[in-house]
């Protein structure tokens, strides 16, 4: 792998970028890899980067149905936090949001990870005293947050209106290295990196079916043959209902469409990332100008990727009254990500009944934060049985009422 | 230069002279401009600054599709960044300035992006400014952020305001051009409800432009005919300024109106966001004309053929006085002849195709007009003008045959049509060879619930470019849709006759000359906003960019404001052509709406301030309001958190309504509790599956604390429930809760238990219901009158419906404070009065209203639970020390197996207790006790964490509640609860009790 560096550009640049080579590799797929991972978003091919970078682990393949960060780690807003209630959640979102501030030097690709600040509006009472309950459990957890004053507030974002007629500001959660990253670049930073590994990033190349011997796995059956494996991963986010029913099992999560918009580029006018949890909505600034803007999920079962206009209907209300400047911006582009949502809004990263077989998913609204750390756990899990990171994520909690419940601090998505 | 003609201009009305600013300057221009020909007629061609090189931008297109030509328009409440100066009319007074550069439009520092252009490739960023790590957050994004981001930020409220209609019609027909008219006018006369609408203030779109003839009268008076009659149709509506803005599934469909935008202070509102649904959905967008990639091409003074020939005829504007035309097809030829016919001068048409062109190319030539066949732009030149055009043939590399001066150049790299609409909700194209364009594939529609499609493309839209074929697809368009409804099309009368020259077929052109090297490349512009380049794409497929997702986000190809209107057909066959394979097996990018960007205000409508969620009232609340009370949104309702009095502190205020009411009387707004009836022979049983508790035994007359749990065993809604007869109860639930309780009892109703005989029905706001507290609570209604309220007559949990003091009222003997307390329920249209004649019996006794605080202040001086403090979705009755709620008797209820689980069984999970600070103080909200060590993942081990905490007046110290790892065993210990500072906090565990144990007060 050539590195990337001002040097190399300017170097480049006198012979027309013509002696840049390709990012990652397109190989075609082998007979049989060590280790198979299903699906090229962020968190398959952070799994495949950690098993090779961690445990040394290369003979990897990740299968890839479209393009690679084609899902919603192509369609996310970025919100980067790790402001989480319980002991599980902070352990792995933490994590997480620490491997984001070294990601762009760990992968050599600039992933602007930028710790803007993320602030969690209260706007009643309850709200309030969730903040702080969550500000408690954080300080404990060795997250950094603080639970801050209205006043404070304006300051970090003045074009906010902290005095709305109906739910004025009451204060609000702030996690100071919260934040955001640029989410292509961080797709594509991991497939550089696992390429140069040698492992293969195969796209276009749909698994259509799982086979096992014994109660193991054995492989894969995918629209480019049939590949075998020694341990298989299914990261399919939105398509883990289909995947793991595939390898004989059933998974306590519904796939719905979450859908998010941004506005037309303007001058640098908000420079932290804001929720509003009562209102349902929120919104930051990306380097190019353009608000970026989500909200909650809709409310039936999909798999198309797009979603009913009434959600964005709320989701820009309930923004246009917390920032009623942009009322006169416009509407650029909408769009929408099928997310697998689990019954305690917390991911599985766990042994499957299929020996061998491993899953992570359930990321759901949020995980594009997780997309590091979850890597970070999921690959020591499928390299060495266990982590301590995917500890309290597993299939089984579901059966045993073990629950992580996120829902409690954060009712609004991601 | 640029400059208005003496002569034409269909739109606009030279008799009525219209005064703006552009940067500070007076100009002039005519009503029916826009405000990009009105600065064209000005002499201004430079309008605004590319994104990212800052190159200068004079407009490129006349309609939607403009990239370039953005400006701030407005001024204060009615400022707005990026308007297209091509979409904007021109009105009185408009002031605009342009956007994206620093110091002034025509020296900005920024061009020397532009220098640096070699250095600053497709995803530069990406490659660098990793090191040292701290500068990407202090150094480059700042700067990055800066140069970026086009116009600026508004800073004042929005002067406007915003409505949204809803609509029902069998059609809708989006595009008011011939061939809308036309499919308009088929489904109108079949009787269907049709709405027609067009984005721009004209009906007609290009043909009048185009000069072509339908029936034997010029496109301008068929249009007016056709108008006339869509007009004298009841079942159809037209709307002009109205654009249809995306499909979505099952036949909805937005429309942008935009009613003042040209009249900006005019009553009424700005926007209006229309939300349809449609029986079927015609789009007869019409089609885009495409750029030519060659050098230069961005120079301001370059544009679409097409916009050209829109500015000459239709706003008497020439955009040069020798305007070089450089074509792949007939059309362009259009534009030469018209701007020759204006007495301009058109020194060529540089055909790509070697056999040159048709009728309208034998015209151009009889005119007089050089043309060269088989020969390309192989370079623009100019600066912040065009002053000329490099001349080689398209066969070959860009060797320099001539120089053609000349001072603007109009290119035509063919037509793409408009297929948003019918790509919004998964519609799919076709590549159509010969067109080398994308129309929509009339197999593959975007399809409704019943599977079949609901979107019918016509006219150019559908890739019929030709005026002839435009008119046949539009009238069969119509009629189709009808007939898909099930209506009998009209009679299909003569199809209008076109007369339009026939055209030559067009030649695929993607770069000019098509072996261009590096040189030529890196300054042929394919996105004109976001300045990717040809060189950019090539870029983007050599480093592994292949699949058109990836091209587009490595390059941002497309991103910009205009979506890639112009630039993306450009940018797949750059791309298909580096990766040496077909523009079809590249496919398109997903079309998103809107179609082109929409106000985020008319999104929202008029759902803004006071207005942005209803305020739900009880029938007290004025009372509140005029007693100057403190109020709290609870859900949808706000609620007197306390009434302070005379400069007191909330916190003091607090306290003196619990000490009234703990001393003699108290009274509350308890309107706001939900109230649920449940009916029917099967509601016992319904009940006893809905609480833990065993419903189906309460008497009538009596009132029971219950629990409800989800599915998953969490305690999620308690309240009191009285039986009002053996069929019917009435179950209070919380504030917050009614409305998600109600939605949870019919769930289950409707989904599982369908088959049995209950009603429920969600009485909440037919009742005022007023708690009246205290050791004089039964003395005031005693005054009052009417119902029996001794002590042995009208025992604790009681309830009994009568008259009170004139008022037909449901008494219930409750308390959730611990003092002798009643509660009682009136009509809603009596509660004022009843409130009002409380105070009065009550003044005696010092009758003090008290709000949220004091009530939860008093309800955990009792230990009472409250839901959302207690409780928040993880916690099981059994956690509470509520077991004595849940039946044992029952076989079944909601949650009863969840409970029984592993987990939920589990003697480690965390009880409820009391918690006293050791120095008196109020324990903080939310803090945790924490136990020895770390656990695996570095992070302090805890053992219990607060949940109410508060400061007793009462007691005059802090008391809390909390859940404790193993609370109750634990009596007398004490815990440690850092704060988030880490200064600890010691409480000692006690009973959640934390006054009146033995329940005195309440029992008299
Ligand atoms: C609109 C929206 C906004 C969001 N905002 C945020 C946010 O602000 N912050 C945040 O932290 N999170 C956010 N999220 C969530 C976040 O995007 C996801 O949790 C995260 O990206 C999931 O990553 P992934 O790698 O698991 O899934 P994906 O990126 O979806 O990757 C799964 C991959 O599997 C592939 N695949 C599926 N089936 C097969 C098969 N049979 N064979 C081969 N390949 C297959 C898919 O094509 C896909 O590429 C948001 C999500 C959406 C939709």
């Amino acid at each position: 792998m050539k590195r990337y560096s001002a040097f190399a550009i300017a170097r480049e640049a006198m012979r027309h970028h013509e002696g840049w080579e390709r990012a990652w590799a397109s190989p075609e797929p082998k007979r049989k890899y060590d280790v198979i991972i299903i699906g090229a978003g962020g968190h398959g091919l952070a799994t495949a980067y950690y098993l090779g970078k961690n445990f040394g682990i290369t003979n990897v393949a990740i299968l890839e149905k479209g393009w690679l960060g084609g899902g919603n780690t192509g369609r996310n807003t970025t919100i980067i936090r790790s402001n989480y209630l319980q002991d599980p959640s902070a352990a792995i979102f933490e994590k997480s949001r620490s491997l984001y501030e070294t990601m762009s030097q760990d992968l050599n690709m600039n992933v602007m990870f930028s710790p803007r600040g993320v602030m969690m509006l209260a706007q009643t009472e309850h709200e309030v005293r969730g903040w702080k309950r969550t500000a408690h459990a954080n300080a404990l957890q060795g997250v950094t947050t603080e639970f801050i004053s209205p006043r404070r507030v304006k300051e970090l974002c003045p074009i906010m209106n902290i005095d709305g007629p109906r739910y004025p500001v009451l204060g609000a959660l702030w996690q100071p290295r919260g934040g955001t990253a640029r989410h292509d670049a961080v797709a594509w930073g991991y497939a550089r990196a696992c390429s140069a590994m040698g492992m293969h990033v195969i796209q276009k190349c749909e698994v259509t079916g799982i086979r096992s011997e014994g109660g193991k796995v054995r492989g894969v059956t995918t629209s480019r043959g049939d590949i075998d494996c020694d341990k298989l991963g299914i990261v399919v986010a939105g398509n883990s209902g289909h995947v793991a029913n595939m390898a004989g099992f059933r998974l306590p999560l519904e796939s719905v469409a979450l859908q998010a918009l941004v506005s037309e580029p303007i001058k640098p006018c908000m420079d932290v990332v804001v929720m509003a949890n009562t209102v349902h909505g929120y919104m930051s600034q990306s380097d190019k100008g353009e608000m970026v803007i989500g909200g909650g999920t809709d409310g039936y079962n999909n798999y198309t990727q797009r979603g009913a206009f009434h959600h964005i209907e709320e989701t820009v209300r309930a923004l246009v009254e917390t920032f009623p400047m942009i009322s006169r911006l416009k509407m650029l582009r909408q769009w929408g990500g099928i997310v697998d949502v689990t019954g305690d809004r917390s991911p599985i990263l766990s042994k499957t009944p299929l020996e061998n077989c491993f899953i992570n998913a359930g990321w759901g609204t949020g995980g594009f934060k997780a997309i590091p750390g979850s890597g970070w756990g999921f690959a020591e899990l499928m390299a060495r049985g266990h982590s301590t990171l995917c500890d309290g994520f597993e299939l089984d909690r579901f059966r045993e009422g073990r629950f992580v419940d996120e829902s409690v601090a954060a009712g609004v998505a991601h | 230069m640029s400059t208005r003609l003496a002569r034409g201009g269909r739109l606009i009305d030279r008799a009525r002279p219209v005064e703006y600013r552009f940067n500070g300057r007076r100009l002039t221009g005519f009503a029916g401009d826009t405000l990009a020909s009105a600065l064209l007629g000005s002499g201004q061609m430079l309008m605004g600054r590319s994104f990212k090189y800052h190159r200068p931008r004079g407009p490129v297109a006349s309609g939607a599709e403009e990239p370039n030509a953005l400006v701030n328009l407005g001024e204060g409440g009615r400022f707005e960044p990026n308007q297209r100066a091509t979409t904007t009319e021109l009105f009185e007074g408009l002031t605009a300035t342009s956007q994206n550069h620093w110091p002034s439009l025509d020296y900005d520092v920024g061009a020397v992006n532009t220098a640096l252009s070699r250095f600053l490739p497709a995803g530069f960023y990406y490659k660098t400014f990793m090191s040292p790590r701290p500068f990407w957050k202090h150094l480059y994004e700042p700067f990055i952020r800066k140069s970026a981001g086009l116009g600026k930020a508004p800073t004042q409220p929005d002067a406007d305001r915003y409505e949204h209609f809803h609509h029902f019609c069998d059609v809708l027909v989006v595009g008011g051009g011939v061939a809308g008219l036309l499919a308009a006018r088929e489904a109108g006369r079949a009787g269907a409800r049709v709405l027609l609408m067009e984005q721009t203030a004209h009906w007609g779109g290009r043909a009048p432009v185009d000069g072509d003839r339908i029936d034997g009268q010029a496109a301008e008076d068929w249009v007016r005919h056709i108008v006339t009659e869509l007009e004298a149709m009841e079942n159809v509506q037209l709307r002009l300024r109205c654009m249809g803005a995306g499909v979505y599934d099952h036949g909805y469909a937005l429309g942008y109106e935009r009613l003042t935008d040209h009249l900006p202070g005019a009553d009424g509102p700005r926007h209006r966001l229309w939300r349809i649904r449609a029986g079927r959905i015609v789009t007869a967008t019409g089609a885009i004309e495409r750029p030519l990639s060659f050098a230069g091409n961005d120079i301001p003074g370059v544009m679409l053929a097409s916009a050209a020939r829109d500015y000459a005829v239709n706003w008497g504007v020439s955009v040069g006085d020798r305007v070089l035309v450089v074509t792949n097809n007939d059309d362009a030829y259009r534009t030469a002849l018209v701007l020759k016919e204006a007495g301009l001068d058109v020194p060529a048409v540089v055909d790509a195709r070697p056999e040159g062109g048709g009728e309208l190319a034998r015209r151009a030539e009889a005119a007089g007009i050089r043309v060269l066949k088989g020969k390309a732009v192989a370079k623009a030149k100019g600066g912040k003008h065009v002053t000329g055009a490099v001349i080689s043939s398209q066969a070959g590399e860009g060797a320099m045959l001539e120089e053609i001066a000349c001072d603007a150049i109009a290119m035509s790299g063919g037509w793409s049509p408009v297929v948003h609409l019918w790509s919004h909700c998964g519609g799919k194209l076709s590549w159509d060879e010969a067109g080398a364009m994308f129309r929509p594939d009339p197999d593959l529609p975007p399809t409704g619930a019943d599977g079949a499609g609901f979107v019918i493309a016509a006219g150019a839209a559908n890739g019929h470019l030709m005026l002839g074929e435009t008119l046949r697809d539009a009238a069969e368009a119509g009629a189709r849709a009808v007939s898909e409804l099930g209506a009998t099309p009209a009679s299909p009368g003569a199809l209008p006759a076109a007369e339009a020259p026939e055209e030559a077929p067009l030649f695929p052109v993607w770069m000019m000359p098509q072996g261009a090297g590096h040189e030529l490349r890196s300054k042929a512009w394919l996105d004109y906003q976001n300045d990717v380049k040809v060189s950019d794409v090539r870029l983007a497929a050599q480093e592994g960019y292949e699949s058109v997702e990836h091209a587009k986000r490595y390059t941002t190809l497309g991103m910009a404001t205009d979506q890639g209107k112009l630039s993306n057909i450009n940018g797949l066959a750059t791309l298909a052509q580096r990766l040496g394979t077909e523009i079809p097996k590249v496919g398109t990018t997903t079309f998103r709406p809107p179609y082109t960007p929409i106000s985020f205000g008319a999104i929202a409508g008029e759902a803004r301030g006071e207005t942005f969620q209803p305020i739900r009232r009880t029938p007290i609340q004025d009372w509140h309001e005029a007693r100057g009370a403190h109020f709290e949104p609870v859900g949808q309702w706000r609620r007197p958190y306390c009434y302070p009095q005379g400069g007191e502190t909330h916190g003091q205020a607090v306290a003196r309504e619990i000490d009234a009411t703990r001393g003699s009387l108290g009274l509350l707004d308890a309107s706001t509790l939900g109230k649920i009836l449940v009916s029917g022979p099967d509601a016992p049983r319904f009940m006893d599956m809905l609480y833990t508790n065993m419903m189906s035994t309460l008497k009538p007359g009596k009132c029971r604390y219950g629990l409800m749990c989800s599915e998953n065993g969490f305690l999620m809604d308690d309240g009191v429930v009285a039986r009002i007869d053996e069929q019917t109860f009435l179950c209070h639930t919380t504030s917050g809760g009614a409305d998600s309780v109600h939605a949870h009892m019919e769930e289950w109703l409707q989904t599982e238990w369908w088959d049995w005989k209950v009603h429920t029905a969600n009485v909440t706001e037919q009742y005022a219901q007023i708690a009246v507290v205290g050791p004089n609570s039964r003395k005031v209604l005693e005054k009052l009158g009417g119902i029996d309220v001794s002590a042995e007559s009208f025992r604790f949990m009681d309830w009994k419906e009568g008259v009170l003091g004139g008022v037909r009222t449901r008494l219930f003997r409750i308390s959730f404070s611990g003092e002798l307390s009643y509660e009682l329920a009136v009509p809603a249209s009596e509660g004022r009065a009843v409130w009002d004649a409380l105070l009065g019996a009550g003044e005696e006794f010092g009758a003090t209203p008290y709000g949220t605080e004091a009530l939860h202040v008093m309800r955990a001086e009792k230990g009472f639970i409250m839901i959302g403090d207690e409780t928040d979705g993880t916690v099981i009755p059994q956690d509470l020390g509520l077991d004595w709620a849940i039946s044992k008797k029952k076989t079944d209820y909601i949650g009863k197996r969840a409970q029984m689980r592993s987990h939920m069984a589990d003697p480690e999970r965390w009880k409820l207790v009391g918690l006293e600070t050791v120095d008196g103080s109020v324990l903080p909200d939310g803090a945790y006790a924490v136990a020895e060590g770390r656990n695996a993942n570095g992070q302090r081990k805890v053992q219990g964490r607060v949940t109410s905490t508060y400061h007793s007046p009462t007691l005059g110290r802090g008391i809390a509640m909390g859940l404790v790892l193993h609370g109750p065993d634990r009596m007398g210990e004490v815990l440690d609860f850092p704060k988030v500072d880490g200064e600890v906090v010691q409480a000692k565990i006690v009973d959640q009790i934390f006054f009146d144990k033995d329940g005195e007060k309440q029992n008299v």
